[in-house]
């Protein structure tokens, strides 16, 4: 990993931690994002980590972008060597896989794919080398994923799945974005997966879509009362496939103000992980059903 | 007192300063995109800079007042008319109870900020006004006006005279070409030496797809990328990164086709690379290019960025010294 420094014009650090993904470059970004919140820098208006980089904003009429460069680089020293244990949450997402909303958005869309023939799910499916559709959504619910960034529209997670390199799931973007993606979609471009938080343009695959809000402006839903981003950085995801009775039963608890998603409170250890995946992975799995 | 929205125009929004410190979260700083207008409004009205105004784009609305009130409109050129009796821009003047406010057609510029005095009174999200319409956050609803819309009014404490003017040298607006001041940087190295020449060489055009989320340009040459192995998750286009952060200003180039300048409304991040960023004194600038408008990007160094921020500030200065 080499840390490359960037300004983004007068009001912007960009700082890259790695060119490739990886959950130790997204842990790096975390640490460092986090020192430099704890640093209470003055001028430092916007903190972003994002998955294998993150983004200071700053106003160059407090700080000048040299000193502030300075300090962020110090900050990295020391987060070089912070041990990569996190205070988390683990969230179970149920998801109704090949559903009648987004197959119609990616029929009307066909053009636009790789594959016209097929959907998302199949080609998908063909090419990560899965004999079907439902081992693809066996593997894909199957592991746990990190939310290693939390942006491009209000309050979208981008995923990273937690296993070995060689079993991570990577598909292109749609050779031209859509125009119009349901809400709460379930996406996946590169080798993050994503939740699109509200209606609108996307180049992700689709596969399926989860009846949990993420993101409420109103803050009506009851677990958005609060603040209306549901998910943050670090946060641990666990897709859980549902079927159409389930769905629109989860739909109907949502409208009545009566769903409520179910999060359990996890430290999570980047060396333990590392050590021994499969295991990590099943414990996560306890933690959250509670057995 | 209330504004009763006759006709919208095109897409009129409420708008402020902005919402800071939720980027992280996907959720951007919205605000007008010419904040040099948007605050010499709100001067000319005897408003506190940042009170929150109508930003119209191209076209401007129709709206009836239910009470008195002292209007200013800066930024494009579109000549507002009380009751049909035209009034000039960037000057404040007298609406009364019942009049109505509407615009002759755009002569320059995109957008123009109307500030009344008590300024628009919608209620804070996080903590600002600001029209977030991707979103639905802030402004009236979460959108654009439409007919109907009832927009509440805050207290004038002092409204201005009539007949307050910024002058003509003070009004700041792009030239033709527009020049966009830009620091290269970010991953301005993925492109060939030639190529990034021929970028800042190239007369580009504003683009149709031009909105408060980003500006696209048309017309100039492709670039050519510097031959890599793809990183792990960058996806396998020339013009792919590991989804990153976007800088307020920076430019993308998907592709290496078209380049599109995040602005206000700025998606937060995504897997395109960025060749630089325009400086934050240019901002302004943007929001008041009609599509089909040549532009060219001017390669500058951080001191003639600071330089350039430092030149915008002494200009409002005058004006606050002139309607303070």
């Amino acid at each position: 990993m080499t840390t490359r420094y960037s300004f983004g014009g007068d009001e912007h650090i960009f700082v890259e931690v790695d060119e490739e993904m990886s959950l130790e470059a997204f842990f790096k970004s975390l640490s460092i994002t986090k020192a430099v919140r704890e640093s209470r820098i003055k001028g430092v208006t916007e903190i972003c980590p994002a998955n294998a980089s993150y983004q200071i904003k700053f106003d160059p009429d407090m700080i000048s972008p040299d000193d502030l460069l300075a300090e962020l680089k110090n900050l990295e020293a020391a987060a070089e060597k912070s041990e990569a244990v996190l205070e988390t949450r683990i969230i179970e997402v149920p998801v109704l896989y090949n559903d009648p909303w987004t197959h119609e958005t990616l029929m009307r869309f066909r053009e636009r794919h790789q594959d016209p023939e097929s959907t998302d799910l199949e080609y998908a499916a063909r090419i990560n080398g899965f004999d079907s559709v439902d081992a693809f959504i066996a593997a894909h619910s199957g592991s746990p994923w990190f939310v290693t960034m939390v942006g491009f529209v209000s309050g979208l997670p981008f995923m990273f799945q937690m296993v070995d390199r060689p079993q991570q799931i990577e598909v292109p973007k749609y050779l031209r974005p859509r125009t119009d993606t349901p809400k709460l979609t379930v996406g996946y471009g590169g080798c993050f997966a994503c939740i699109y938080s509200v209606r609108g343009a996307g180049g992700y695959q689709m596969f399926g879509i989860t009846p949990m809000p993420i993101f409420d402006p109103k803050q009506e839903i009851s677990y958005l009362r609060d603040f209306m981003v549901f998910f943050k950085p670090g946060d641990i995801v666990k897709f859980k496939p549902i079927e159409r009775a389930a769905y629109d039963k989860d739909v109907a608890e949502v409208e009545a103000g009566r769903f409520k998603p179910l999060v359990r409170n996890f430290t999570f250890s980047l060396e333990e992980f590392h050590g021994d995946i499969d295991g990590y992975n099943k414990k996560i799995g306890e933690v959250l059903y509670g057995h | 007192m209330a504004i009763k929205v006759l006709s919208p125009g095109l897409g009129t929004s409420v708008q402020d300063l902005g919402r800071p410190g939720y980027y992280h979260l996907g959720i951007p700083i919205s605000g007008g995109m010419d904040r040099y207008a948007l605050r010499a409004a709100n001067m000319l009205v005897g408003n506190d800079e940042g009170a929150a105004v109508l930003e119209a784009v191209f076209l401007g609305p129709e709206l009836e007042f239910t009470q008195d009130a002292m209007v200013a409109v800066a930024g494009a050129d579109l000549p507002p008319k009380v009751d049909g009796d035209q009034r000039e821009t960037w000057t404040s003047f007298a609406v009364k109870a019942g009049q109505v406010l509407s615009f002759d057609y755009l002569k320059g510029g995109a957008r123009a900020y109307i500030a009344v005095s008590g300024g628009i009174d919608v209620p804070l999200a996080l903590g600002s006004r600001s029209t977030y319409t991707l979103g639905a956050l802030g402004g009236l609803e979460g959108r654009n006006l439409l007919a109907g819309d009832m927009l509440p009014v805050g207290n004038a404490s002092g409204a201005a005279a009539e007949g307050r003017s910024v002058s003509a040298k003070l009004r700041r607006r792009p030239g033709t070409p527009a020049e966009l001041r830009m620091m290269t940087g970010l991953y301005w190295h993925r492109i060939t030496e030639a190529s990034g020449r021929r970028f800042f060489e190239d007369t580009w055009k504003v683009a149709p797809e031009a909105d408060r989320i980003g500006y696209r340009f048309r017309s100039g040459h492709p670039l050519e990328f510097v031959e890599r192995k793809p990183p792990f998750g960058a996806g396998s286009d020339p013009s792919n990164i590991v989804d990153s952060c976007y800088p307020y200003g920076s430019v993308q180039v998907p592709g290496g086709t078209e380049p599109i300048i995040l602005h206000r409304d700025a998606v937060s991040g995504g897997g395109y690379f960025m060749v630089g960023t325009v400086i934050s004194a240019d901002m302004d600038l943007i929001g008041q290019l009609q599509p089909h408008t040549p532009a060219k990007f001017v390669s500058v160094d951080m001191a003639a960025a600071l330089a350039a921020r430092h030149d915008r500030q002494a200009l409002l200065n005058k004006i606050r010294a002139a309607l303070g």
